[in-house]
């Protein structure tokens, strides 16, 4: 049986692998950048749908990916 | 404690490497060569990347990056370091390093190990790093934006020419790799098929019905990639779906060419970007999984160290190993278009210059060792299944019997049976000539994983393995299609304005069927080539892989010069003098050779002679003239190359020696310091530990 303790350890880094791969994925950008909007007072900020086609429109119009 | 840490490693990989020297007439198991590199990588990245950073590159945490001055929360944002590793391997990890090694393992497993791990320790993770640095220190600049300001027009372009030539020619070879896989093999290709439909359903699904929710979809994505590869092995045992999927390679190479328009003209969110989430996934997950596996497994290494086709007599390509080891691993070693995205999405993602070591150091080490299992995968087969897989019916014959007599003569053993055995075990009717190289590493990965996680699953690991390389070839497809059609927008728009408009329907569509046109010259020509293609292909895409790298080392180190660090300049001038060495004399053997198997002139001449004398069969003799024209056409290539390349070097030079010498050059583009304020980094959510890629 697993004590309590390796447990907690354990729920630890699948929630810290699942934030890397939201991260990395770009899945929390728009938590990200509503950050940001807070932060910076920028005006209202876009919406989840407008920010996520504008955010691919420019990630595509560049070299990001390679052989 | 770090020294101890030092000392320990120093001498571990001391060990390793003596292991491998010891076992020269033995086979070695896998885990010293994997123990070795990671001990050749951990010294590298403490010590010398360590050096190169402080010392020549003088990062400065306490100056602000842009990412902290211009950050607007969408471009430009300060990003964790591991977060921005994982961008940045995401980013640069292709199927290259997958290829390259598998087509070098014809000399012996040696030769392509030492070059993946010296080239990448002292020469390609410097490159990365190095632009990064550069690139950031320049607002993220691209390279050929700093080739202009830092040596002058003539870079600018050599850059720009050299970039969408490569991306025509690596876009061909890797169509062609596909097109191999899928060929004959129902069950392939029905399974490539349907990861169509499977990123169309994600992306309709991240657009209308959940925006911006990537992980989920990509987890379903993901899932229902996998259920195509058992929905596959179904296809492939029903007698009248077999038959509808069973294609030869021309009407697979014309759905590539199609697929390729196609997916060139459909919006990004349709099918290019979906698919590259699912592809970032699988990549990510089968990375680990191959390290895993290969660690439990500890396979013995069966390819000798080395292989008497060292003398440039090898059926895969022709060619002595040197240079063409150093051309054939391009990526995994040194790669050129590393330096592309280092110098365009990275540099706006770093929070603090101290990153940049992690970042462009550490993914390209990561990269390499990539190289290192793809290497492993290939020489874990018997040498004699491995060479009857790889060889092309134009080398050992089309029929089975006298494949396996040409390879056993040879001195590597191989039977019919043993190889109909083999394709009954991965699911195929034949694993003959299937050159390419992808087919080759799925037989190796699945014994890998077969091995370690069931044995009865071998047919589903093969298929598993070649959808995971299709769908990882198809994205570069995409997204190099994409990119070629921007360059050539911006070329053309200097001609005609309008064209110019990237998003102008009418050039849009122009100038994606001008690229696609480019590259499907390339796979055509490569698909009714006898000898499967890619040894004329490959090659060309190594050389124009290599050439981009020594231009990115050549403006870095006239960067370094001209910002007054000539004593260190050493440090990408070795690696560039090394790539240029190495292009120019496979350049030189690919145009004058008069052995046929290595000079394209030469092969033109014999067969154009042949042609004459009319003792090619009918088939042959109809395809001839196209194969001579390309043979020649590619001769001319190369040479462009090697212009282009010395163009840039020389231009570099004047540079060089006009600041030496005291002379006025063009002022630095680097952006006027300014104090970080960013705090050491605070992190949205808690962070993995070191290592968990």
């Amino acid at each position: 049986m697993l004590s309590r303790p390796i447990l907690r350890a354990l729920a630890k880094a699948v929630a810290a692998v699942i934030a890397w791969l939201r991260a990395v994925s770009g899945d929390d950008a728009y938590e990200r950048y509503l950050t940001h909007q807070a932060r910076a007072h920028e005006g209202p900020p876009l919406d989840r749908r407008t920010f996520y086609e504008e955010r691919e429109q420019r990630k595509w119009s560049g070299v990001s990916r390679c052989c | 404690m770090n020294k101890i840490a030092g000392v320990l490693l120093a001498a571990a990989g001391a060990v390793a490497l003596g292991g491998i020297a010891l076992h020269r007439h033995e086979p070695i198991n896998a885990l010293w060569i994997v123990t070795a590199a990671v001990c050749i990588y951990a010294l590298g990245y403490r010590f010398y990347a360590a050096w190169v950073a402080a010392r020549v590159l003088a990062v400065d945490p306490t100056r602000a990056t842009p990412a902290e001055r211009h950050d607007n929360g969408r471009d430009f944002v300060p990003t964790h370091r591991w977060i921005a590793f994982g961008h940045h391997f995401a980013a640069i990890a292709g199927p290259g390093p997958l290829v390259g090694p598998t087509l070098a393992a014809q000399f012996g497993y040696l030769p392509g190990t030492l070059w993946i791990l010296v080239g990448a320790v002292l020469g390609g993770c410097v490159q990365d790093m190095t632009i990064l640095l550069l690139s950031t220190r320049r607002d993220g600049r691209s390279l050929g934006q700093m080739a202009r300001d830092e040596l002058g027009p003539l870079g600018g372009f050599a850059a720009l020419i050299g970039t969408l030539l490569i991306m025509i020619l690596l876009i061909a070879v890797l169509g062609l790799v596909v097109v191999n896989a899928m060929k004959h093999s129902p069950w392939s290709t029905a399974t490539i098929f349907a990861t169509i439909p499977v990123a169309i359903l994600v992306g309709l699904h991240l657009r209308r019905l959940r925006p911006g929710r990537i992980l989920e979809a990509s987890l379903i994505g993901v899932a229902l990639m996998l259920l195509a590869v058992l929905g596959g092995g179904w296809v492939d045992g029903h007698a009248l779906l077999r038959g509808l999927f069973d294609w030869s390679s021309l009407p697979l190479a014309g759905f590539v060419i199609g697929y390729g328009w196609i997916a060139a003209i459909l919006p990004v969110w349709l099918l290019l970007a979906p698919r590259d989430y699912l592809s970032t996934f699988l990549k990510l997950g089968t990375v680990a999984l191959l390290a895993v596996a290969i660690v439990l497994l500890h396979p013995q290494i069966r390819m000798p160290a080395l292989t008497s086709f060292v003398d440039g007599h090898g059926p895969i390509f022709g060619g002595k190993i040197f240079p063409f080891v150093f051309i054939t691993i391009a990526c995994g070693a040194v790669s050129g278009f590393h330096a592309l995205v280092a110098s365009g999405t990275t540099p706006k993602l770093i929070a603090s210059e101290a990153d940049v070591r992690l970042i462009g150091y550490g993914s390209m080490m990561l990269e390499s060792f990539v190289a290192i299992m793809a290497m492993i995968a290939a020489t874990l087969l018997d040498p004699g299944v491995f060479f009857a897989i790889n060889t092309g019916a134009g080398i050992v014959g089309a029929a089975p019997a006298a494949a396996v007599h040409t390879i056993s003569g040879w001195g590597f053993p191989v039977t019919v049976e043993q190889m109909q055995t083999l394709a009954h075990e991965m699911g195929e009717s034949t694993l003959f000539a299937r050159t390419g190289g992808a087919p080759s590493l799925a037989v190796g990965m699945a014994s890998i994983f077969g091995n370690t996680f069931g044995r009865g699953l071998l047919s589903v690991w093969y298929h598993f393995a070649i959808m995971f390389e299709a769908v990882f070839i198809l994205s570069t497809l995409d997204a190099g299609t994409r990119v070629g059609r921007f360059m050539l927008q911006d070329l053309l728009g200097h001609v005609y304005a309008p064209l110019g408009r990237t998003s102008w329907y009418p050039s849009v569509l122009f100038s994606s069927t001008l690229i696609v046109a480019g590259w499907g010259y390339f796979l055509y020509v490569g698909v009714i080539d006898p000898n499967g293609g890619v040894n004329i292909l490959w090659p060309l895409f190594g050389i124009a892989n290599q050439m981009l790298a020594a231009i990115a080392l050549s403006v870095a180190t006239g960067i370094l010069v001209k910002s007054g660090k000539a004593r260190y300049a050493a440090v990408t001038l070795v690696p560039l003098g090394w790539l240029a060495i190495v292009t120019t004399v496979a350049a030189w053997q690919k145009i004058v050779s008069t052995d046929p198997r290595i000079g394209l002139l030469a092969a033109a001449h014999e067969l154009s002679a042949h042609l004459a004398a009319g003792t090619l069969p009918a088939q042959a003799a109809a395809t001839a003239p196209q194969l001579i024209f390309n043979q020649r056409l590619d001769a001319w290539l190369t040479g462009l190359f090697t212009a282009v390349l010395w163009l840039v070097i020389l231009d570099m030079g004047r540079v060089c020696l006009r600041k030496l010498r005291g002379l006025p050059v063009a002022a630095t583009s680097e952006a006027p310091y300014q104090a970080a304020r960013l705090q050491p980094f605070a992190l949205p959510a808690r962070l993995p530990q070191e290592g968990s890629t």
